[in-house]
């Protein structure tokens, strides 16, 4: 395994590049996924985000980040996002963007909330809604380089029907030992439901999540909300701040 | 890339709904108040905390947090500028300019032309110590009146508005001045090493 360099500001400027959506998959009823070509990517670390830059006509503009979903490993770039109600950018991109569209982006950014099988672990990721996102790139690199770096995803969504990639995570826990993925829905729970449902809490960490004493890479991303909770719960628990890295993607509750 | 690909469809919400002359490039309004940070955030009870200034390695002078309260107090209101692309306009702060701390030391100017502010839970910001004087920097303690919350990096957060807000770092503790500008916790990380928001210096190069 390459060392990796995750010490950008030795590189060249970030350049904008120009984005070409190749794929879109419907993720939920409110989230997209983008397939891209970006030509001359540099590569990226599972864990880090783009800036997404759209022009108008007019020459008028606007940016935001972005995590990336996809792999190292894979051929293309995947994007996933979430429709904010009344937002400027998400509402492009889940609704309007089609096959062929064309839009700026830059990366990738940030090195510290980022994974490889090379940081070793066991891997603990715990997630909220899109939170998933950055996360679901350290899950597929994981499966694309047939790490055995024992791993655990704990993932709260508000319905069944909102939880981002459901088949590829089933796929990925039934034919990996070592992959222990657990959901808890806030909303509310189909018939039947075996998995957690409420908030993830200082139990539900305690319950499910690997032991302070295994020393896990922690990576939480989510709301505010759930982030500010989810930290707080694990250095109560004993899990050292140091290994503890969040990623946090809307406003204050 | 000299021009930027038109994105079809894309209208935008156009001019910004607030003063275009006060947000810079890049950047949109937003009325609550987003965070970012890396890790969990630091809990330091207010028996416990300490702000400290140091040169060369010597410590000029600690203050405990009933010693910062009693220094001369100033409010600022300003907009905010986060490299996330989220600005604030407006915003009200209180607490102690570097001009006072460095007052409180017998000071006349500061030691050393730059500084690595250091925080709980160890990230660090370098600045020019130009940016923290004459009244464009405090420490601030108090946000639209009420004492700083922990997630906006109460008890104290380092604020100087002018740069973009990770320069602003959160649960500050110290400041160490220094001769030579060495990057921080974010700035080593392919931040920009000044991090102006109006020449748009989000990361390293720009
Ligand atoms: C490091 C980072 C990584 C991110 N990664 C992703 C990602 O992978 N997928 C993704 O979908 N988003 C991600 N985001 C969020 C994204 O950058 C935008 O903030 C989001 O898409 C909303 O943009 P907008 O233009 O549609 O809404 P805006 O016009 O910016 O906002 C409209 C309103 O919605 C509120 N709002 C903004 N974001 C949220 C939110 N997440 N939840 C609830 N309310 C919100 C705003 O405060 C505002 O009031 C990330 C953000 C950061 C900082």
């Amino acid at each position: 395994m390459p060392e990796i360099d995750v010490a950008p500001s030795k590189q060249r400027r970030l350049l904008w590049r120009t984005a070409e959506v190749k794929e879109i998959i419907e993720e939920t009823p409110r989230v997209r996924s983008l397939v891209l070509a970006v030509p001359d990517w540099p590569g990226h670390l599972p864990g880090q985000r783009i800036d997404v830059r759209l022009t108008a006509d007019d020459g008028y503009q606007a940016q935001r980040s972005y995590s990336i979903a996809s792999a190292p490993e894979a051929p293309q770039l995947m994007l996933t996002v979430e429709r904010i109600q009344d937002g400027e950018i998400s509402p492009y991109l889940t609704a309007e963007v089609r096959p062929g569209d064309r839009f700026g982006l830059r990366g990738p950014i940030g090195g510290f909330f980022a994974w490889t099988s090379a940081v070793g672990g066991p891997l603990f990721l715990i997630a909220g809604g899109s939170g998933i996102v950055p996360l679901m790139a350290m899950l597929r690199h994981r499966a694309a380089a047939k790490s055995t770096i024992p791993a655990l995803l704990l993932y709260s969504s508000r319905t069944f029907e909102d939880i981002i990639y459901r088949e590829e995570l089933d796929q990925f826990a039934a034919r990996d030992r070592e992959l222990e993925v657990v959901h808890t829905l806030t909303r509310t729970q189909p018939v039947g439901w075996s998995g957690g449902a409420r908030r993830i809490d200082r139990d539900m960490l305690a319950d499910f999540g690997f032991g302070a004493k295994l020393h896990p890479k922690i990576f939480v991303c989510g709301p505010t909300r759930l982030v500010e909770t989810v930290a707080l719960s694990l250095l109560e628990l004993g899990h050292e701040r140091g290994l503890i890295k969040t990623e946090r993607f809307g406003p204050t509750g | 890339m000299s021009e930027p690909p038109i994105s079809r469809g894309f209208h935008g919400r156009k001019k910004p709904e607030g003063p275009t002359n006060r947000v810079p490039p890049g950047q949109h309004l937003v009325s609550d108040f987003p965070v970012l940070s890396a890790g969990p955030t630091p809990q330091t009870k207010l028996e416990v905390w300490s702000f400290t200034l140091e040169a060369g390695g010597k410590l000029l002078k600690e203050w405990s947090w009933a010693e910062f309260e009693a220094l001369p107090q100033t409010k600022i209101k300003t907009d905010i500028h986060c490299v996330t692309t989220w600005s604030k306009l407006g915003t009200n702060w209180q607490g102690v300019t570097i001009d006072d701390l460095l007052a409180a030391c017998g000071l006349s100017e500061p030691p050393a032309p730059y500084v690595l502010a250091e925080c709980d839970g160890g990230y660090t910001t370098n600045l020019p110590v130009e940016d923290l004087i004459e009244g464009k920097a405090m420490i601030a303690t108090r946000y639209e009146g009420q004492p700083l919350e922990p997630e906006h990096g109460g008890p104290a957060r380092l604020l100087v508005p002018h740069l973009y807000f990770w320069k602003s770092a959160k649960w500050v503790r110290g400041i160490q001045f220094r001769e030579g500008d060495e990057p921080g916790f974010w700035e080593a990380l392919g931040y920009h090493i000044y991090g102006d928001p109006w020449r748009e210096q989000r990361y390293a190069g720009d």
